[in-house]
């Protein structure tokens, strides 16, 4: 039996997404992409649930436990997956969980959960602990919240329940809980001694030490950084976090929700910001110096700063840019701000974009995308690999950017890949970020290997 | 020191499992799916198990993996997953157009109390499956057994659902599967015909997981066993499964309901298991060994004996998956080489007893399995009882950088390496490229740390 093509070139798009899908032409209708739902039942989606979502921005707190309450499979295939690095403790980095059994969904887990956090707190001495619940956990009838306030008490640590079953929302809603957990920890601390110009850094993971090389930004420019939410995150720094004049926020999706919360509660403004590219780095230093007017050396040092970095690695990027000047990209990754910067990141190295979207952008974020993009340029929400390569292949894309699963579909296409994700080994953000950015794309999208490739579609 | 916090002292845990080494069952019975032709895995849940599974099964393979899921939400929680599931088999048909959809359960669903074989017969009766096209179902609950187990539950829905007999037994065997690399089942089928047996393998994931570079992205690769020879598989004259935990359920299944005999062999890791399986294979086929595999043999034996010195006495830590920790434990006694701790996550009687004989030849050996057999466990072993190489799954290499032990990459899954699913890991074929990977890691540990005096040209 031959092997069944599907063919990718004449695929209907699932039923009931054409809503998902735009292509922005000259005088075309105006449709608003509906997004932020759910993904129908029996599509091969890219997305994740409401569990990860919150393990993904609670995950690089260092000096706490991470403990999974449900079967195993959560917690395993969470294990060190994302590569937040930390400069002191590495707790993250390690996979605890109940690892659920028969008779624990039958007669419920509370007595496991609960001694296994007796077990772990006794052992690792972590500052706090975060209890992720999993699907079945609301079914079989536990009550993590009392367990966790009768740990907290007997141990003396913050035990903090994060209600992630999976199924309950999207990718986002784990973004949420894990912002109300975080909520639970800020304002516990002291204050003291806290700069008037000072920040906290929201929704920067350090992947790679990404967070590192926006600290020392910022630092530079004479502002302390109070806290980081979550890169090289500790449980101290977040919980005094309430005593930073401003918020700066990362990330479209995961972590507005704290930055909110905070201005509500403690009056702290907050601004959003990207790191990726020359143009969003440069703004997003500029910003923060122009909320503290009173000290025009900031905006200086910030100005320099950007003179000093740009002139440090623009000339370099011309090799790059000469060489792939024309070439055509594809985004696809989890957050539609993070599409924002790619593109202009792209513009600036030559390239077009031909393809954008993202997992779960909302109406907002698409009309803007809308926006920037050139005409031609397919937007998708929430797509899938079918999908995916038809646009690859059709608009003759010749680099994808993404995450885990889309890589090795780049790869049989014989398109190049750049990581975007957790699964990054260099860091993209900053100026620093901004060169490697563009050396990992020249890298790849240059490489002999697409020669041995049969190119768009098998022609040989 | 990422491992710095485990203690040598070993204490009894309560519930907790720290670093596991096992996975859930979905995963596994994903994996066994697509070694169906034409076959899209379908993860009645939510979102992100799937999405899991095909990270963690891409990380592996460096594939495209393709799967389905109910995408549940709130409501399906309340009212049962039956509509999402019966919805999603006619998206899936008119979109994706399989030959086959194989359905599997999650924690979620089973919870629920969703019952699979109930709503796939619904969708029968409701005229979703098209004519000619498939449905077919596992249950795997992820609080019962492991990944091996998840898989073993779906190669026992394929005997189940596809088998038939026309009571007329032809010559072919059956080869069961056990959870193996696709260069495995390609290493199998290529044995098979250099002995001369005709054989049905399922599953069969080569040419699906270790797919070609086209151009294209094939939604359904060239491989996996086709339905036409899984429904076959009824009338062949015997079966062989190989591996008792996660390839026998299946050829059990099948000989209830197609009377098709039945031997279980160990997965054919090193040289005693080989030996068995060519044994067990030639005999059910009714052939003679070709001196051609006589004398793969007898390169194998041969190396074993030139390098016997190197091997001789060393201790090992191993842990991964029951089918082939039986074998692999095995080979390493064959090699003079002393097996001191053992772990798998998989729960079972079935392989502790297996393992208790085996070990019979290296007394005071460490052996644990299912509950708190994790990777702490492991390295607290190691940390009272220090060994001379360890082989696992990636996740060994923490141990192996912590306590500086040589470290094989062997089993599921390694995230960090390539090779294993292209290069036989079984047959004598494949026990060599492992003896040469123990040699490697081994000697080269001795040419790091010998004194300059002692540093040897020849070895
Ligand atoms: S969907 Fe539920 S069971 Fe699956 S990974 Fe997410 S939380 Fe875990």
């Amino acid at each position: 039996m031959k092997g069944k093509e599907m063919d990718t070139q004449n695929i209907n798009l699932l039923e009931g997404r054409e809503k998902q899908v735009y292509e922005k032409t000259a005088g075309g209708a105006e449709v608003d992409i509906a997004c932020e739902k759910t993904s129908l039942s029996g599509s091969v989606s890219q997305r994740a649930c409401v569990f990860c979502g919150s393990r993904v921005v609670l995950y690089p707190v260092a000096d706490a436990i991470h403990i999974v309450h449900g079967p195993i499979g959560c917690a395993a295939y969470t294990w060190d997956i994302r590569g937040a690095v930390s400069s002191g403790p590495e707790l993250h980095r390690l996979s605890f969980s109940t690892d659920l059994q028969e008779m624990d969904v039958i007669y419920g887990g509370e007595k496991k959960l609960y001694r296994s956090l007796i077990e772990l707190i006794d052992q690792y001495q972590p500052n706090a602990a975060f209890i992720y619940s999993t699907c079945i956990i609301g079914l079989i009838g536990d009550d993590i919240d009392a367990v966790c306030k009768k740990v907290a008490k007997e141990k003396g640590i913050p035990v903090l329940p994060v209600h992630s079953e999976g199924f309950k929302g999207t990718k986002k809603d784990g973004y949420k809980a894990a912002c109300l957990a975080l909520m639970k920890l800020i304002g516990q601390g002291s204050t003291e001694g806290i700069s008037k110009y000072s920040i906290n850094i929201l929704g920067e993971f350090n992947l790679a030490g990404e967070a590192w090389i926006i600290r020392e930004y910022y630092e530079k420019m004479g502002i302390e950084v109070v806290a980081t939410m979550t890169g090289d995150g500790r449980i101290d720094a977040i919980r005094r976090s309430h005593g930073a004049s401003l918020n700066v926020v990362q990330c479209s999706g995961s972590m507005t929700t704290l930055a909110k919360e905070m201005e509500e509660k403690y009056g702290i403004p907050f601004i959003r910001v990207s790191y990726f590219g020359f143009e969003d780095m440069s703004k997003s230093l500029y910003d923060v110096a122009q909320h503290f007017p009173e000290r025009p050396d900031i905006m200086e040092k910030a100005k320099e700063i950007v003179r000093d970095e740009i002139r440090k690695y623009y000339p370099e990027m011309q090799k790059f840019k000469a060489a792939l000047a024309g070439k055509k990209a594809a985004i696809y990754v989890g957050g539609a701000f993070k599409t924002f910067s790619l593109i202009k990141a792209l513009r600036t190295i030559g390239m077009s974009v031909v393809l954008a979207g993202s997992q779960t952008g909302n109406q907002q974020d698409y009309k803007n995308l809308k926006e920037m993009c050139d005409e031609g340029t397919v937007i998708v929400d929430d797509s899938n690999p079918v999908e995916l390569s038809k646009f690859i292949l059709e608009k003759e894309a010749d680099l994808l950017i993404g995450g885990v699963k889309e890589r090795p579909i780049a790869f049989k296409l014989g398109v190049a890949f750049c990581d975007h994700n957790h699964e990054r080994k260099i860091p993209l953000a900053g100026f620093i970020g901004m060169y490697y950015f563009a050396r990992e794309v020249y890298e790849s999208v240059m490489s002999p290997v697409w020669q041995f490739a049969p190119r768009k579609g098998g022609a040989q | 020191m990422l491992l710095r916090h485990t203690t040598k002292e070993v204490k009894e845990r309560e519930g907790l499992t720290i670093n596991p080494a096992k996975t859930c069952q979905p995963i596994g019975a994903m994996y066994a799916a697509l070694g169906v032709h034409g076959c899209l895995p379908h993860s009645h849940g939510s979102q992100g198990c799937c999405s899991y599974h095909r990270s963690t099964l891409t990380r592996h393979y460096k594939e495209p993996v393709m799967a389905a899921t109910s995408s549940f939400t709130e409501g399906a929680s309340v009212f049962g997953g039956q509509a999402n599931l019966l919805a999603a088999i006619e998206t899936i048909f008119s979109v994706y157009d399989p030959e086959v959809i194989a359905v599997h359960s999650t924690c979620l669903s089973e919870t629920i109390g969703d019952d699979l074989q109930q709503i796939t017969k619904k969708a029968k009766d409701d005229g979703k499956i098209p004519e000619g096209k498939y449905v077919i179902y596992a249950s795997t609950p992820s609080f019962v057994g492991s990944h091996i187990t998840g898989y073993a539950n779906m190669v026992v829905g394929m005997a189940e659902q596809f088998a038939k007999s026309i009571g007329e037994k032809n010559d072919k065997v059956n080869v069961i599967a056990g959870w193996m690399e696709p260069s495995d089942m390609r290493e199998i089928k290529s044995l098979a015909s250099r002995l001369g047996v005709k054989i049905v393998l399922f599953p069969d994931t080569s040419d699906v997981l270790d797919a070609p570079q086209t151009g294209k992205h094939e939604f359904y690769p060239k491989g996996g066993t086709t339905i036409a020879e899984l429904i076959s598989a009824g009338d062949s004259k015997c079966s062989l499964a190989v591996g008792c935990i996660s390839a026998e359920p299946a050829a059990v299944a099948l000989d209830k309901k197609c009377k098709v005999p039945f031997e279980t062999v160990d997965m054919p890791i090193g040289l005693s298991a080989t030996d068995r399986f060519i044994m067990a294979l030639s005999k059910a086929g009714g052939v003679k060994v070709p001196d051609e595999i006589t004398a793969e043999r007898g390169r194998l034996v041969d190396v074993m004996a030139d390098m016997e010195q190197y091997f001789y006495g060393k201790k090992v830590a191993l842990f991964g998956d029951p089918d082939q920790l039986m074998p692999l434990t095995e080979f390493l006694l064959d090699l003079g080489m002393i097996p001191a701790h053992i772990v798998s996550g998989t729960p079972g009687n079935r392989f502790e007893k297996r393992m208790r004989e085996i070990l019979e030849r290296a007394p005071g050996a460490n052996f644990r399995n299912g509950a708190q057999a994790d990777m702490f466990l492991l390295h607290q072993w190691i940390k009272n009882e220090p060994v001379d190489l360890l082989i696992g799954n990636t996740y060994g290499k923490y141990i192996a950088r912590d306590e500086d032990i040589p470290f094989v990459r062997f089993g599921f899954p390694i995230l960090d390496r390539i090779g294993h699913s292209y290069f036989p890991n079984i047959g004598y074929s494949g026990s060599l490229r492992l003896v040469e990977k123990i040699l490697g890691v081994l000697m080269d540990r001795q040419d790091q740390t010998a004194l300059e005096e002692r540093f040897e040209l020849v070895m």
